[in-house]
């Protein structure tokens, strides 16, 4: 069991955004969690990256204990994630974005840095080589000296993508990755997530509110409303669970 | 026994009163940063300017004492406005720390250009009051230290009034709690920030004058250190909170007033930051402040 | 292997430029052309340098608000002070131990300080800056409001080379992977802790940093003057510092230098005009803000990359 969520809950004051969730997430998997807009699906990925701590339960990665940690740690420990409304290091260039992902797993130390010591060139080429494979991965090779925030938006989610898988994540934690997308590019992301597990060998969890994406890639499914797991299973018993529509019903896309 | 409580008595009054003039200018910091989350550095001078107004109003035209606390206020109010439409509105919508450095900027602006045209010279303020004393269980009230606590307390009651229950302060209310939605619901407000420049800036004036007659000095240095713990105060209360503003002022006056009566006077100032440091670290919302997180 | 690395085209002539330009001053000061108002204000500049680039590293670079660099300035003046004139003890360990106690300070006043953010970590900072100040002005034994006199130790051989050092030091941090851990915070906070960069421990990296440079610039500034007095270290002298940061541009190392040289210039310049010269500054910062609030280099720097051949050029 890679991810392993017991009981968790979360009050904001004496409102509970989270309660009494329970998870699991086996190695591999491509996991979604969906609901209606507020359900707490963004909450749930704060509690899990440390951004949040829990009022209650436990969330076990990897059979360790997460929670409490600093979002910092848990990156560490090999969760990586990114935004629903993207948080890219605007102003520094697409390489550099990369790199900084890169940087706990990098070689050489401040002092070593200072004194441009051996260590200090063969580290940055490293960091160079790797983060341009990762960006030609990505298609975004061609743009790796322009600056972040000139991207189209839709190289933006790819550029985020790519900064945390450069984090060398066990877990990538996906938030609305199809957020702002026309059906086209959505359908492109769909198989580039497809791609990503296949190539990285990494398990994924996706926060959607896009019914197709998540339908169309995820082999089980979480569906939270209010804060509660309404129900789980694979595509085809989330469509036709009577729970679901409910909470879905008004909405415009199902 | 008695003796140390009579000295005990003898420094909470010149604690109340001097903290008094320091919730007058913490008023002004924490009305501004409410409504637009700016430390207004040039706060302490405005102070100062007032100070010169009461100057200038009582030893070249004569007044007494109200018309020329009236007059420092009036046009103190007149200078913020200015400040604010000139500085800082061009930056509404510009990093916290432009609008700050240039908060720092007009400060140090009024500070050096105040010394070009008055220059560095100390000014004597003339006795507006009677040097009556009156002696209360042998505590000391000078004539002055009363007129200053009337005056502060006035000023706030008024204030109180002003934001609870007249227009301007409604808005007010309304754009420090949400500048956007305020807007669609019809605030004019530039108008309302104008406004809350003006009010913060006429109470510093009355400030400086109060200032000026209590410390009978004034010079164009002399916003500073007060500017920078009425800051202090206004932190300590829950920067934003008009209440708050008023207790930080008078608590931080009357920590001072026990440091010095204890003989540490050199370390007074120290105090004060020291205040301000450990408030930010514990409890950076300040007394009566609400904790808020930024939104993932 | 490793030389070869260290003498690109660009870093070389960066080393014959400094060689030059210190050869030249040297001479002049040796054969007595130079006027002591410029070797004095030529050393006031390597100062501020080392102020100016200190205080970027932790306000442009990391993006934190420091607004008491006269503190740090002033521990590693008093410090290295007493070392010299008080303990006769030689210069470079008075400059060693000031720069070293001011990190410490930087360090302790860090953690907790670190948690604040914005215009509150500035306040907080002007703070500990004030407090500083305060202690020195209340301790006797470095002669209180008067201050204490001591024999000028340092000449412009000195100053010059600390300062170049000092701006080499700073500019291999920044460009690694540590200094990129640095700016990501200033870029954005929330992500560069979901990257796992610890963010804590960076501010604090930068701070400590920033402490050192300033107390070194603190040492060499009392080493030079005959008197050091607390007056000196107000928070005018934070403004001061930065000043000269938002001038050259928060996050321009080039620009900070820039910014020191400039400002260290005009008020040279304005020198028998005190107000003039502070009335010209805020208008300046005023102006700045209005108009150009990224400052005159942004963050970018002016780079001699186009000295270097094409391959080398792509892996700056």
């Amino acid at each position: 069991m890679l991810l392993n969520i017991e009981n968790l809950s979360k009050s904001f004051g004496g409102l509970k955004a989270v309660s009494n969730l329970n998870i699991e997430i086996r190695e591999g998997e491509l996991i979604g969690l969906i609901g209606p807009n507020g359900a707490g699906k963004t909450t749930v990925f704060n509690l899990l990256t440390g951004v949040y701590d829990p009022t209650e339960g436990k969330m076990l990665f990897q059979g360790k204990d997460v929670s409490g940690l600093k979002p910092y740690q848990v990156t560490h420990r090999g969760m990586a994630r990114t935004f629903q409304n993207i948080r890219l290091f605007g102003d520094l260039s697409v390489i550099d974005n990369v790199k900084i992902a890169f940087h706990q797993h990098a070689k050489y130390s401040t002092l070593s840095a200072i004194l441009r010591m051996p260590g200090y060139f063969s580290g940055e080429e490293e960091m160079e080589q790797k983060a341009l494979e990762l960006l030609q991965v990505f298609h975004l090779q061609g743009k790796a000296r322009e600056i972040a925030k000139n991207l189209p938006y839709g190289e933006q989610r790819r550029l985020e993508i790519a900064r945390a898988l450069a984090a060398k994540p066990k877990l990538l934690l996906l938030d609305e990755p199809a957020a702002g997308m026309n059906p086209q590019e959505t359908h492109e992301l769909m198989e580039l997530i497809r791609w990503i597990r296949e190539h990285f060998q990494i398990t994924i969890l996706l926060i959607e509110h896009d019914m197709s994406l998540v339908m169309g890639v995820c082999e089980r499914i979480y569906v939270l409303d209010y804060g509660i797991i309404i129900a789980h299973g694979n595509p085809a018993e989330i469509k036709s669970n009577p729970k679901v529509i409910e909470a879905y019903l008004g909405e415009e896309v199902i | 026994m008695g003796h140390i409580l009579q000295q005990f008595s003898q420094q909470a009054v010149n604690g109340l009163s001097l903290g008094s003039i320091y919730a007058l200018i913490a008023l002004g910091y924490t009305m501004v940063y409410g409504i637009v989350k700016l430390i207004n550095f040039a706060h302490g001078d405005v102070m100062m300017v007032g100070a010169y107004l009461g100057w200038i109003a009582t030893t070249q035209l004569h007044w007494s004492f109200l018309p020329a606390l009236f007059f420092a206020m009036v046009v103190s109010a007149i200078l913020g406005m200015l400040i604010e439409r000139i500085a800082y509105k061009p930056l509404r919508n510009a990093s916290r720390i432009a609008a700050l450095i240039t908060a720092i900027g007009v400060s140090l602006f009024l500070e050096y250009g105040g010394m070009l045209l008055v220059t560095a010279q100390v000014q004597t303020y003339p006795p507006v009051f009677p040097e009556t004393v009156y002696n209360v269980a042998g505590i000391m009230f000078k004539y002055g230290d009363v007129v200053m606590l009337v005056t502060s307390v006035v000023l706030m009651f008024l204030l109180h009034f002003t934001v609870q229950y007249t227009k301007v302060g409604k808005s007010m209310r309304a754009v420090s709690f949400d500048k956007d939605a305020a807007l669609l619901m019809g605030v004019n407000v530039n108008n309302t920030i104008s406004a809350t420049f003006a009010i913060g800036s006429a109470l510093a004036g009355a400030a400086g004058v109060l200032m000026g007659v209590y410390f009978n000095t004034i010079d164009p240095l002399m916003g500073i250190i007060p500017g920078l713990k009425a800051f202090v105060a206004a932190v300590l209360g829950g920067i934003g909170i008009i209440p708050g503003a008023m207790v930080g002022g008078l608590v931080l006056g009357l920590t001072e007033a026990f440091v010095s009566g204890l003989g540490a006077s050199t370390w007074r100032d120290a105090v004060a930051f020291l205040i301000l440091i450990l408030v930010l670290i514990i409890k950076p919302t300040g007394l009566f402040g609400k904790n808020v997180r930024e939104k993932v | 292997m490793i030389v070869s690395k260290w003498l690109n085209r660009k870093n070389v002539f960066g080393l014959l430029a400094a060689i030059l330009f210190y050869a030249v001053i040297q001479g002049s000061i040796l054969t007595d052309i130079l006027p002591p108002f410029y070797k004095l204000n030529l050393i006031l500049i390597c100062i501020y340098i080392i102020l100016a680039t200190s205080l970027n590293l932790i306000n442009g670079i990391t993006g934190q608000f420091s607004i008491g660099h006269a503190g740090f300035m002033a521990i590693g003046a008093y410090l290295s002070a007493i070392i010299t004139a008080k303990l006769h003890g030689p210069l470079a360990l008075g400059l060693l131990v000031g720069a070293l106690v001011a990190a410490a300070v930087g360090f302790l006043v860090g953690l907790p300080t670190l948690r604040l953010k914005g215009d509150y970590l500035a306040i907080a900072t002007l703070g500990v800056g004030e407090v500083v100040r305060i202690v020195f002005l209340n301790t006797e034994y470095v002669g209180g409001a008067a201050g204490f006199t001591l024999s000028s130790k340092i000449n412009w051989s000195w100053s010059f080379w600390l300062m170049v050092l000092s701006v080499v030091i700073m500019h291999n941090l920044i460009n690694s992977t540590h200094g990129r851990a640095c700016i990501s915070v200033r870029e954005n906070e929330i992500a560069a802790e979901a990257m796992g960069i610890n963010t804590t421990k960076y501010k604090v990296l930068a701070f400590t940093f920033g402490a050192f440079f300033a107390g070194l610039a603190g040492g060499i500034y009392a080493n030079y003057m005959y008197i050091i007095q607390p007056m000196t270290f107000s928070f005018l002298k934070s403004f001061d510092i930065l000043v000269m940061v938002v001038l050259g541009g928060l996050g321009s190392l080039t620009g900070s230098i820039f910014g020191a040289i400039f400002m260290t210039v005009i008020s040279a310049l304005l020198a028998s005009f005190p107000e003039w010269r502070m009335v010209i500054t805020a208008l300046l910062l005023v102006v700045m803000m209005v108009f150009r609030p990224t400052g005159l280099m942004g963050t970018k720097e002016f780079s001699l990359n186009f000295l270097r051949k094409k391959g080398e050029r792509n892996a700056a």
